[in-house]
């Protein structure tokens, strides 16, 4: 017999990953509506939510995905969505309601090819920017995503650790390579991995609870919707009851906190790695499925004697400045390496001192971008040809 | 060579698919080895040429899709035509004698057995027919050993089809060893084709 507190290997999907991770953070509650490269997540988990006492529902579309999940959330049980860019559209308007309502909850956008339903099977991460400003209105999201299959897991985990942690929906923005690419995960055992659990109040039945009244320290604590306090949730700008208001000050005061409990934590939310970065010369900059084809260049061309490095980002959002400008001082050129028309390249271009040496290697007609692709934008950089 | 690439072409219901993925899993689970498996997924994978790839190799494995594979595998004529070119000069061609005739003149070595007849005059049953070919591969590539492609196997399937399934890998291994045996000594092939576990 497997003892349960050990970790266990399987050889899984990237989908299946996020599953694990999800289970593993505590997951109880998943509402979604099945839609090509993401179906594993809801296939797996049909299966095994049910089975550890969670709920598994299949909504009618994406737009009750979303909000059903915010309610749960409410209730107190830690939530997930998954679905592509046309499902991940029809999802924004309740997004921003847990963005105001400041719902913990994990969405899951396994990326393909766009705009509207586009490609359904071809890989693409043309969603960053709808991850940021897909609802509207000033706000602050969280989007991560990974490259590898152990990355994937610790990340969800993680998803749903600053979800708790920030009170805010989280973004999982993976795309249709990893979501389906197999290789070995080690599921670690529990307690391996840092799991943060709901904050909640402390303020006993039959006293005044103010849901929106952030403690000394910003964080909210919550009290689960339907158990022994009252209060009102609403998507309109409201006060500390959680009750709508249009004073200016009130206005000014939670956008501001909205949007500040991210943003200032850009360091503490910021997750990423360096390969090879500190003698090199040239910095590829990448995430998700291509940051693969561009840590192939790097050991490719190390292997010819050229200094290269890799920045890997698994936060998109709050935008890694900090990170992408200290690994950019002094290098010769960077080049951004991604799978759309250069959304993380403009961030980097804002983020870094010498915004006319940075570069874009792309691919966005539904072709996994490769090594080789990287490789002849890199001899067109240095003058080589293609 | 540390690093060997396998691309499984044929149509759709063949278990090109399951055959890789038991591959990867046989190395990556059960000898310690890296694996990465990747599949063609798009609307051509029902009924046209499928494809699935599986790069195994004792490093760190970053670009996850094969370029130029060591081992094609080709069991239908459809598959041959569109992916018959992506083996590597040296590399191994095995097709199945039945469903391709093998007309490209590739620098690889190729491989014509008769698997599919093989599997349902044999077994009776071609839905192991994948199983036998996976068989004819680790015969001719010793990448992994049939006992990590059963253990990998028995976790896929019930166990009253684990008897089918080592019939079909044994058939499968007898055939591509019988090929191998027609090279020269079998051992001294063996020595040269090992991946060097560190």
């Amino acid at each position: 017999m497997k003892r349960s507190n050990v970790a266990t290997q399987k050889f899984i999907q990237g989908n299946e990953a996020v599953v694990e991770g999800a289970l593993y953070a505590g997951l109880g509650f998943y509402a979604g509506y099945p839609i090509t490269p993401s179906t594993e997540i809801a296939e797996q988990l049909a299966e095994k939510l049910p089975a550890r006492g969670g709920k598994f529902i299949q909504m009618e579309d994406e737009i009750a995905s979303m909000c059903a999940i915010i309610g749960a959330a409410l209730t107190g049980q830690k939530t997930m969505t998954a679905t592509s860019g046309p499902g991940f559209s029809l999802m924004q308007e309740a997004l921003g309601y847990a963005v105001m309502a400041e719902v913990p909850c994990v969405v899951v956008n396994v990326q393909r090819t766009g705009p509207s339903t586009g490609i359904a099977t071809t890989v693409a991460q043309a969603d960053v920017m709808q991850a940021r400003w897909g609802t509207h209105g000033d706000h602050a999201i969280i989007a991560l995503t990974a490259s590898n299959l152990q990355d994937l897991f610790r990340i969800t985990v993680e998803a749903f650790n600053m979800a708790e942690t920030y009170r805010t929906p989280v973004i999982l923005l993976i795309d249709e390579v990893v979501g389906h690419m197999r290789e070995k995960l080690t599921i670690p055992a529990p307690g391996e991995y840092q799991v943060v659990d709901r904050l909640l109040t402390s303020v006993p039945s039959g006293i005044d609870y103010h849901p929106y009244l952030p403690r000394e320290d910003g964080r909210l604590p919550m009290s689960d919707f339907g158990g022994v306090h009252r209060y009102n949730v609403t998507g309109l700008i409201h006060d500390m009851w959680g009750f709508p208001s249009t004073d200016p000050a009130v206005a000014y005061n939670l956008i501001h906190h909205l949007v500040d409990k991210i943003e200032n934590m850009e360091l503490e939310i910021a997750r990423y790695q360096e390969f090879f970065t500190e003698d090199a010369e040239i910095l590829l900059i990448s995430y998700g499925s291509s940051a693969r084809s561009a840590l192939q260049v790097v050991e490719d061309r190390r292997k010819q004697g050229v200094k290269m490095g890799l920045l890997e980002l698994n936060t998109l959002w709050p935008f890694p400045a900090e990170a992408v400008r200290r690994n950019s001082a002094g290098k010769n050129y960077i080049l951004v390496v991604e799978m759309n028309m250069g959304q993380i390249y403009q961030e980097v271009k804002k983020a870094v001192q010498n915004p006319e040496r940075v570069y874009l290697a792309n691919r966005f007609d539904g072709i996994f971008i490769s090594h080789n692709d990287i490789g002849k934008v890199l001899n067109l950089i240095q003058g080589k040809g293609v | 060579m540390n690093t060997q690439s396998f691309v499984f072409t044929g149509s759709g219901g063949q278990g090109v698919i399951t055959a890789a993925i038991i591959l990867g899993e046989a190395a990556a689970i059960h000898e310690g080895l890296n694996a990465v498996q990747t599949q063609v997924y798009g609307p051509e994978a029902r009924g046209g040429a499928t494809r699935a790839d599986v790069i195994i190799s004792t490093e760190p494995i970053h670009f996850p899709k094969v370029v130029n594979a060591n081992v094609l595998v080709c069991l239908t004529q459809e598959a041959y035509d569109k992916f018959g070119r992506i083996v590597q000069p040296g590399g191994l061609l095995i097709v199945d004698s039945l469903y391709v005739r093998a007309t490209k003149n590739t620098e690889a070595r190729q491989v014509m057995l008769p698997m599919y007849e093989t599997t349902k005059k044999e077994i009776g049953n071609p839905v192991v027919f994948n199983i036998c070919v996976l068989g004819c591969v680790l015969a001719l590539t010793w990448v992994v050993t049939p006992d990590s492609v059963l253990s990998a196997l028995k976790t896929k399937i019930a166990p009253k089809y684990v008897d089918m399934n080592s019939k079909a890998l044994k058939l499968g291994l007898d055939m591509g060893e019988k090929w191998r045996a027609s090279l020269g000594p079998v051992a001294a092939q063996k020595e040269a084709a090992k991946i060097k576990k560190s």
